[in-house]
C-alpha cells in the first residue's frame, strides 16, 4: 500500500521533511503500526517520534487514532498538539 | 467564506458590519480577537510564526462551526485565522457570532474559540532571547474544551 505522510511543526523539523512517499509492508494497515513503523526505521524518524510528546495524527485531514485504518494513497499526518487561536 | 486562512491583518468592526448587513433578525453580535503577547512562559517574545495544515484547518474549523450552529440558534459564524510571521500586538484571530439574542451569540463564540484551540490544526512558534521554541499545547486548553461535552 502506497500513502503520503506529512509532518508538521516540531515534528517536520525533527524529521527532517514536510513530506514523503512510502510503499508499505502489507502488515502495515493503520494510524499506530505506521507510526511503529517509522520509528522501527531509525534515525531521524525514531528521534521525531520519541523526542515530541503525544504526537498526534490524521488521516483524509481528519484527526486518527492509533487503530484508524489506512486505505491506498490514503493522506497520513503527524503533529505536535496544536497550539493556535 | 465562513473560514479564513490568511497572512493579512483584519478589521473586526467591518467584518461584523459585513457579516451583519441587511439581516435585522440579527439582535447580538458575539466577536472574540486573540492577540500576540509579549510574553509567554516566562520569556520575552519578540517573533510568532504560526504555521498551519491547508486543508485540514478549513475543514476542521468549518466541522467546528457546524457543531456550534447545531447547539445554539446563530445566524452566521465567521472565523479569520492569521499565518505566518507576527508581532506583540498583532492580531492573530477573530471569531464573530451573530444570533437573535445575546446567549446564544455568547456561547457560540467561545465555543467556536475553545474548540479551534484544541482542534485545528495550527502551531506556534516564538522567538525568544533563548532562541526559537514550539508553544506547548496547554492543559487548560483541553480543560476548556472538554466542559463542552455532552455526555450521552
Amino acid at each position: 500500500m502506497r500513502v503520503t505522510v506529512l509532518y508538521f511543526a516540531g515534528v517536520r523539523e525533527a524529521a527532517g521533511r514536510d513530506r514523503e512517499t512510502l510503499e508499505l509492508p502489507a502488515d502495515v494497515a493503520t494510524v499506530g503500526a505506521l507510526r511503529a513503523w517509522l520509528i522501527a526505521r531509525g534515525s531521524p524518524w525514531a528521534e521525531a517520534f520519541t523526542e515530541i510528546r503525544r504526537i498526534r495524527a490524521a488521516v483524509a485531514q481528519d484527526m486518527a487514532a492509533d487503530e484508524t485504518p489506512l486505505a491506498e494513497g490514503a493522506e497520513v499526518a503527524f503533529f505536535p498538539p496544536v497550539t493556535g487561536g | 467564506m465562513p473560514v479564513r486562512i490568511q497572512r493579512e491583518d483584519f478589521d473586526a468592526g467591518a467584518q461584523i458590519a459585513r457579516l451583519r448587513a441587511g439581516d435585522p433578525r440579527i439582535g447580538a453580535v458575539a466577536s472574540f480577537v486573540g492577540v500576540a503577547r509579549d510574553r509567554n512562559d516566562g520569556a520575552a517574545v519578540s517573533t510568532l510564526t504560526l504555521e498551519h495544515y491547508p486543508g485540514m484547518t478549513e475543514k476542521s474549523i468549518e466541522a467546528i462551526i457546524n457543531e456550534a450552529k447545531s447547539r445554539w440558534a446563530v445566524f452566521e459564524i465567521l472565523v479569520i485565522h492569521r499565518i505566518g510571521e507576527l508581532k506583540p500586538l498583532d492580531q492573530i484571530v477573530l471569531v464573530v457570532a451573530t444570533s437573535s439574542h445575546r446567549g446564544d451569540a455568547f456561547a457560540a463564540c467561545e465555543f467556536v474559540m475553545d474548540y479551534l484551540k484544541t482542534e485545528a490544526p495550527f502551531w506556534k512558534k516564538e522567538s525568544t532571547p533563548a532562541g526559537e521554541r514550539w508553544v506547548d499545547a496547554r492543559e487548560s486548553d483541553e480543560a476548556a474544551r472538554s466542559r463542552w461535552e455532552r455526555s450521552g
